[in-house]
């Protein structure tokens, strides 16, 4: 069954167009990983899997996001309750300067739960299920910013599943971190997809391959446009790509 | 690792500049030219500079040596004593003390949360264009002459404050209070601007991608990740407050009693400040009064040198976080 089905998506930034007609459906309980050279796109068209690029003035789209069959765009669907359902962890960790307690009971608290047991409940579980609760438990009140990358990339995420979005997305996720803390993150996300939904942006195609289910290539054409070459099963794109251009950038040969 | 970058970029000049007049091709003559030039340059900023930290270290020494006397001419319990009669021989500085703090505390409990919801908007909430007006015109209040602050004060604000609250007088602690936050304003805000100026987009960024409302994000993390720099906005705005007098003598009465009990907000005070300035002209050259007088400048030096303190330790702590990330 299709999480968010993405119909005829073209994306502007004032009047220049960098994703055109991108159609694709991205399936429940999967990781769907989206791959392709710089600039051709996937963080915007991750960004606009949240709308997270209404942030940024000047932008426009056509084309539909659905989420569970409801147009994401609709003006009568509340931006905030979106992102409460579609969650988004960043390329650098990105914590906020205050306790790991804290930090954990952000999204809960902006949702209205106050203090005590809940509360606690809440982030414990939520740093257990990233396997952060272990290393933080002694103190939960250090700054954030004092744990190592790899432990605030986790925490961010602990962050983000807090509030039990449906959807997490996520842009090049392990990119400032270290080889270990990457494959930890990657077992992490295999087990956060029994739960959860997965898109992940990566420019490294054994994480593609290793973790995500499906797998979406992009590519620019020579207006510097991105547009969607293939998409389908990890297992095929990877092993029988249709397009020669997909086969030439898994191999190595460009990008 | 932030010093190590900074060492890097304040050697890469050098460097250059020591390789130039090998590789150029210029006269030698030249070359000395412009090494005396260069020299001269030189030395004549390290005097500049050398003479105003001079001056500064003899102002200390004049107000210290002018100063202390106090400490040895005044017993210490009627120094800090409440009764300031100096035609008395009566030098009690604790209501010129206690004064002070006080105008200071309430004219920074209005200005801070004034300050702070104005430098959100200017910053977070205004359009850009709003933002290119309102700017300007906050730090050019900070320009406004405090005798033409004061002179506001004693003819609108202070008959505003005895016809709305009853007082008996309208120069009061509270109408010096209003002056002062007034002045301390463009501090607060400009300050707390830059702070929250600072504050990176990643952060606003999780707090939106979290569901966080634009202004769940500005209260719950734009403003407690600025507010170390509010911090140092509200200490600076203090030492503006605490060291200003003009204004303060023109609308607090000058009375030099104990506010102590509730109702001193609304009556007269005096400041150390005022005092200073008041009687300084009046008194003879080397009396007890004289150095008293110098002696409240240095109580009133370290009060302020110990705020700047404050604020310079948070600024510290500041860095040497960003240092470590
Ligand atoms: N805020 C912006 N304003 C204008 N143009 C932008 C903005 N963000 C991205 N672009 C442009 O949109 C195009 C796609 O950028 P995008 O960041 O989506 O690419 P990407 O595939 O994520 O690249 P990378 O792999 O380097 O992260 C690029 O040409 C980029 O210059
Ligand atoms: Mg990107």
């Amino acid at each position: 069954m299709a999480k968010i089905e993405v119909e005829h998506l073209y994306f502007y930034y004032g009047s220049k167009l960098v994703i055109e007609d991108i159609s694709l459906e991205i399936e429940t309980y999967k990781i769907t990983a989206l791959i392709g050279p710089s600039g051709c796109g996937k963080s915007t068209f991750l960004r606009c899997l949240n709308r997270m690029n209404d942030t940024i003035p000047g932008t426009r789209h056509r084309g539909r996001i659905l989420l569970d069959g409801q147009d994401i765009y609709d003006p009568h669907l509340d931006v905030v309750t979106l992102r409460q359902r579609v969650g988004m962890v960043f390329q650098r960790p990105n914590p906020f300067p205050q306790s790991v307690y804290n930090n954990v009971a952000f999204g809960p608290r902006v949702q209205g739960l106050k203090h005590g047991q809940n509360l606690d409940e809440v982030v414990e579980r939520s740093l257990r299920e990233v396997d952060l609760w272990d290393e933080v438990k002694d103190n939960l009140n250090q700054d954030a910013l004092s744990l190592s990358l790899g432990q605030q990339q986790r925490l961010c995420i602990a962050r983000t599943i807090s509030i039990r979005p449906d959807v997490i997305l996520m842009d090049e996720p392990a990119s400032a971190l270290d080889p270990i803390s990457t494959l930890h993150l990657e077992d992490l996300m295999r087990e956060l997809v029994q739960d959860y939904t997965i898109v992940i942006v990566t420019h490294n195609m054994q994480q593609a391959a290793r973790v995500s289910d499906d797998t979406a290539f992009f590519l620019t054409d020579d207006g510097q446009v991105g547009k969607l070459v293939e998409f389908g099963p990890t297992g095929r794109v990877f092993s029988a790509p249709e397009d020669t251009r997909t086969e030439n950038y898994i191999t190595g040969r460009f990008g | 690792m932030c010093g190590a970058r900074m060492n890097d970029q304040e050697q890469q000049p050098r460097r250059e500049a020591r390789v130039e007049p090998v590789s150029t091709a210029r006269g030698l003559g030249q070359g000395r030219d412009h090494h005396w030039g260069e020299f001269l340059v030189e030395n004549a900023i390290r005097v500049l500079g050398f003479s105003a930290i001079g001056f500064v270290v003899l102002i200390f020494l004049f107000l210290l040596q002018e100063g202390l006397p106090t400490f040895f001419r005044v017993e210490l319990p009627i120094l800090f004593g409440q009764r300031w009669y100096p035609t008395f021989d009566l030098y009690g500085t604790m209501p010129l003390i206690l004064g002070s703090v006080l105008v200071t505390i309430v004219a920074i409990a209005i200005a801070l949360p004034l300050g702070v919801a104005t430098a959100v908007f200017v910053r977070e909430v205004a359009p850009n264009w709003a933002r290119e007006i309102l700017k300007p015109m906050i730090e050019t209040l900070a320009g406004i002459p405090s005798v033409v602050l004061g002179f506001f004060g004693m003819t609108i604000v202070a008959p505003l404050v005895r016809d709305v609250l009853g007082a008996p007088t309208g120069l009061t602690a509270f109408t010096g209070a209003l002056l002062l936050a007034y002045m301390s304003l463009p501090t607060i805000i400009s300050v707390a601007e830059d702070a929250l100026d600072a504050v990176p987009k990643s952060y606003r960024d999780a707090g939106l991608a979290m569901g966080a409302t634009r202004w769940q994000t500005i209260w719950r993390v734009v403003v407690p990740a600025a507010r170390s720099g509010i911090i140092t906005a509200i200490m600076l705005g203090m030492g503006r407050a605490i060291g200003e007098t003009m204004a303060v003598m023109m609308v607090t009465g000058n009375a030099a009693r104990m506010p102590v009990t509730a109702d001193s907000l609304f009556r007269p005070v005096r400041t150390m400040t005022a005092t200073i300035a008041a009687e300084m002209g009046e008194v003879a050259r080397g009396s007890t009064h004289y150095h008293v007088l110098f002696g409240v400048g240095i109580i009133l030096f370290v009060l302020t040198f110990m705020i700047n303190l404050a604020a310079a330790s948070v600024i510290f702590q500041k860095r040497r976080r960003g240092g470590l990330r």
